[in-house]
């Protein structure tokens, strides 16, 4: 399985999840913002950071970055794409998912472990847990608030779109959501972080899951 | 010319930080401030002749990246 990590300015996770990935079994290629042409990719990753110091908005300037023609193209044509905290802003700016994510309710910039729930394993993001499960990741943000208008919550809901929830919702996301699948079921945007839950010695072994379960769906 | 485009939430969109600072102002001692909602101001100098065509650019641009319309509304004013 070849993934694709792409690298923004001010993306800082970029090294951890293609660390984290090729653990889990994956050949990486490192991918720049600028670049308008992408080899053969099972799999794309837009990981955490703070693009462009999230001027403006998180992730609205990353979201007009030239590979993003490119990513759009790609997960229309079905290949996974999975934007992980930054990532998640980015793709929500970009129009790939619904909604936005906004300052967190407590104005405080969050990071530690939180406890989750999966909410669908119906993606071959989450087909390595259960629906149901409880399981912990890192959260490291300041702008993890997801908001959607009423009727893309009712899809979302209806159509088992909400790959994780929080359980004690620290930012005060909607429906305290923490991950939400595209209507193809092939883009995650989620804000905790699966990369720095992949080792037990930092952080546990429940992000590796997904990520190992990628890499077997995908080969 | 001048553009003056300014980016506020949308209604019922929260607002944490208008809340913040409202606290602030009572903290302060500036009684009877209400609701507390903050913006954006982005101004644009622009070198455009046509003052119809330069306000239909303006609103591409918010459209396109000034603005976010999920969650948030605009209004753009001109100063030549």
């Amino acid at each position: 399985m070849q993934a694709g990590v792409i690298t923004f300015p001010g993306s800082n996770c970029d090294r951890d999840v293609a660390v984290a990935l090729a653990a889990a079994g994956a050949k990486v290629r490192r991918l720049w913002h600028a670049a308008t042409e992408l080899p053969k990719l099972d799999l794309i990753v837009l990981p955490g950071g703070f693009t462009y110091g999230d001027y403006l908005r998180c992730g609205a300037i990353a979201a007009h970055a030239p590979i993003m023609a490119e990513v759009t193209r790609r997960a229309a044509a079905g290949v996974p794409v999975l934007g992980i905290c930054n990532g998640f802003q980015i793709l929500t700016e970009a129009g790939l998912l619904p909604g936005a994510v906004l300052r967190n309710l407590g104005l405080k910039f969050i990071c530690r472990s939180v406890p989750l729930s999966v909410g669908t394993g119906a993606s071959v993001f989450t087909a390595g847990y259960a629906a149901g499960q409880s399981i912990e990741l890192p959260v490291a943000h300041h702008d993890g608030c997801y908001v959607c208008a009423p009727d893309d919550l009712a899809r979302l809901a209806d159509e088992d779109r909400i790959a994780f929830r929080y359980l004690d919702n620290p930012n005060g996301s909607m429906a305290q959501i923490a991950g939400i699948l595209g209507a193809g079921r092939n883009v995650l945007g989620m804000m905790p972080h699966p990369e720095r839950a992949a080792d037990p010695l930092t952080g546990g072994t429940d992000g590796r899951t997904m990520l190992c379960a990628l890499v077997e769906a995908l080969g | 010319m001048k553009a003056r485009v300014h980016v506020r939430l949308k209604d019922g969109v929260l607002d944490p930080q208008g809340a913040a600072i409202g606290r602030a102002l009572a903290q302060l001692g500036f009684e009877g401030v209400g609701t507390v909602r903050q913006g954006k101001l982005i101004e644009l100098e622009l070198d455009r002749p046509d003052r119809a065509a330069a306000e239909a650019e303006v609103r591409a641009m918010c459209e396109q990246l000034l603005a976010n319309p999920v969650i948030e509304t605009y209004s753009v004013a001109f100063e030549t």
